[in-house]
């Protein structure tokens, strides 16, 4: 799969998040790393087809993403997207927000929904879970029912936007973990992280996003060994300074 | 150090709390009847228990045709206070402020004596209704734009991200939760619609204050007329409150929660 995205271009009052963002790349995983405000976000969110970039162009596999509603709609459901936290329904239990996008957006019969989300939950070692409401799970659960939720429905690109930034570490290896292995299994993925280790060793290729722009992109193990610009080696030296 | 333990009070200290506080209530109303001279004689009511029958449910077919009318009246204007046209947002807002600003005495009035002979509407029930769910509204607006405002914007984005329609959004996110939440402050507004109805007997609509003060003019016994139609208020409010006890659980996902724990 081939992401295109042509001077992408996105405002919010006033404020200039993206400015002409461009780049090709091969998706097979891509974690998208950089310093916090510096439109890592918004990007992923275009992508998923959630905002729509001031001016620009995004194709993926040679079609131009047209930003219509009509289209979008049926684009969304062609992709995942987990967010940084909260992303379940407050009002459904775990069963019911994986249930509800198979019924809802696909026309899937309930019994036919009911079963896919049970192999889920049973793969994920969540059955336990199946009918606690988000607020009764802990932050890596909630997470890894998102995740599960994003995935049920079979997309053909799953987005992340920091899976992980709201958990502790024994969560946030868990979530990992279930990420990794979905990877393995050729899941296409695109992930905005903190998680360094994750990007470096999971990921095939990492892009750096700062000051409103793509800095550098690439093979994930060259660019955390030899990062050719300035900017991406201040932002690592900064972030790797208290590594363990 | 002390325990503080965290458990259900005994039935038996339940019983003893409910006995004691109906024995003051009861004493003290007592107290005051018996030191002031007056003799209840509440058998006199009796007679007129047809037209008090019917004014009972005048008051309560008022107070549901309004709940009705005001629901969809605040959640238009609760929508329309949110509205980027600031023409219908303006219009709303300026409803809700001037409502909520002046007594239900005063609207009653003009809207009935202005307004209504105005536009030819000489039906005083129906107008009854209208003006009620009018001023009721405004409040229900409120409840409901605060219920909205309290959700999430990220629960939106999620809908969004699964491929929900806005229609379905409406239906399986924003309406479940928003029920939830505003619930309880519903159920206090219909009790209010209750309360506030007997206001229309001002404009001569026979609803259970009305039928009271015709009795009055009868029998002459103010206080056992006015003692009994408070009680009768009272039958209806905590009949809601209790109703919305039971729909508060239902919708109450936390509490769904429970049943299983």
């Amino acid at each position: 799969m081939n992401i295109e995205l042509i001077n992408i271009c996105k405002t919010f009052q006033d404020e200039l998040v993206l400015q002409d963002v461009c780049g090709s790349f091969d998706i097979h995983s891509i974690a998208v790393i950089g310093p916090s405000g510096g439109g890592k976000s918004t990007l992923l969110r275009i992508i998923g087809g959630l905002l729509t970039p001031d001016s620009g162009n995004l194709k993926i596999d040679g079609e131009i993403i047209g930003f219509s509603n009509k289209y979008l709609h049926s684009y969304r459901r062609n992709i995942g997207f987990v967010f940084q936290s909260k992303g379940l329904f407050e009002h459904l239990t775990a069963l019911e927000n994986i249930m509800l996008p198979l019924v809802h957006a696909f026309g899937m019969g309930k019994s036919q929904a009911l079963e896919i989300s049970s192999k889920l939950f049973e793969r994920f070692g969540l059955t336990d879970e199946k009918s606690k409401y988000p607020f009764q799970l802990s932050g890596g659960q909630q997470q890894r029912i998102a995740i599960a939720r994003a995935v049920a429905v079979k997309p053909k690109l799953l987005l992340l936007d920091e899976p992980t930034s709201a958990l502790d570490p024994e969560y946030t290896a868990e979530v990992l973990n279930m990420l990794g292995e979905l990877q393995n299994e050729g899941l296409k993925t695109i992930i905005v992280t903190h998680e360094m280790g994750f990007a470096k060793n999971a990921c095939e290729e990492v892009v750096f996003l700062a000051n409103k722009q793509i800095i550098e992109s690439g093979n994930s193990s060259r660019i955390f060994k030899n990062p050719q610009t300035e900017e991406l080696q201040n932002f690592l030296n900064k972030i790797l300074e208290w590594k363990v | 150090m002390k325990q503080t333990v965290n458990k259900e009070p005994s039935l038996a200290n339940k019983a003893a709390s409910g006995i004691f506080v109906a024995v003051v209530l009861i004493g003290f109303l007592w107290f005051s009847v018996s030191s002031i001279g007056l003799e209840l004689d509440f058998s006199t009511l009796y007679q007129y228990r047809q037209r008090l029958w019917e004014g009972f449910l005048m008051t309560v077919i008022i107070s549901v045709a309004s709940l009705f009318v005001s629901l969809v009246i605040g959640s238009l204007t609760a929508m329309g206070q949110n509205s980027r046209i600031l023409i219908i947002s303006y219009f709303c807002r300026a409803y809700v402020q001037i409502i909520r600003g002046t007594p239900l005495l005063v609207q009653i009035y003009f809207f009935y004596y202005i307004i209504g002979t105005a536009w030819g509407v000489d039906n005083r029930y129906v107008a009854g209704v209208v003006i009620l769910s009018i001023f009721e509204g405004a409040y229900i607006s409120e409840i409901i734009r605060g219920g909205l405002a309290s959700i999430d914007r990220q629960q939106y984005e999620v809908a969004k991200s699964i491929g929900l329609t806005p229609v379905k959004t409406l239906q399986l996110v924003t309406i479940p939760i928003l029920m939830a939440r505003i619930l309880p402050a519903l159920a206090g507004q219909f009790a209010s619609i209750i309360k506030d109805s007997s206001l229309l007997s001002v404009i001569a609509v026979i609803e259970l204050t009305q039928t009271v003060q015709e009795i009055s003019a009868d029998n002459f016994r103010m206080f056992e007329n006015y003692l009994f139609v408070g009680a009768l208020y009272f039958i209806l409010t905590f009949g809601v409150s209790l109703l919305s006890g039971v729909l508060e659980r239902r919708y109450n996902h936390e509490y769904r929660v429970n049943q299983y724990l």
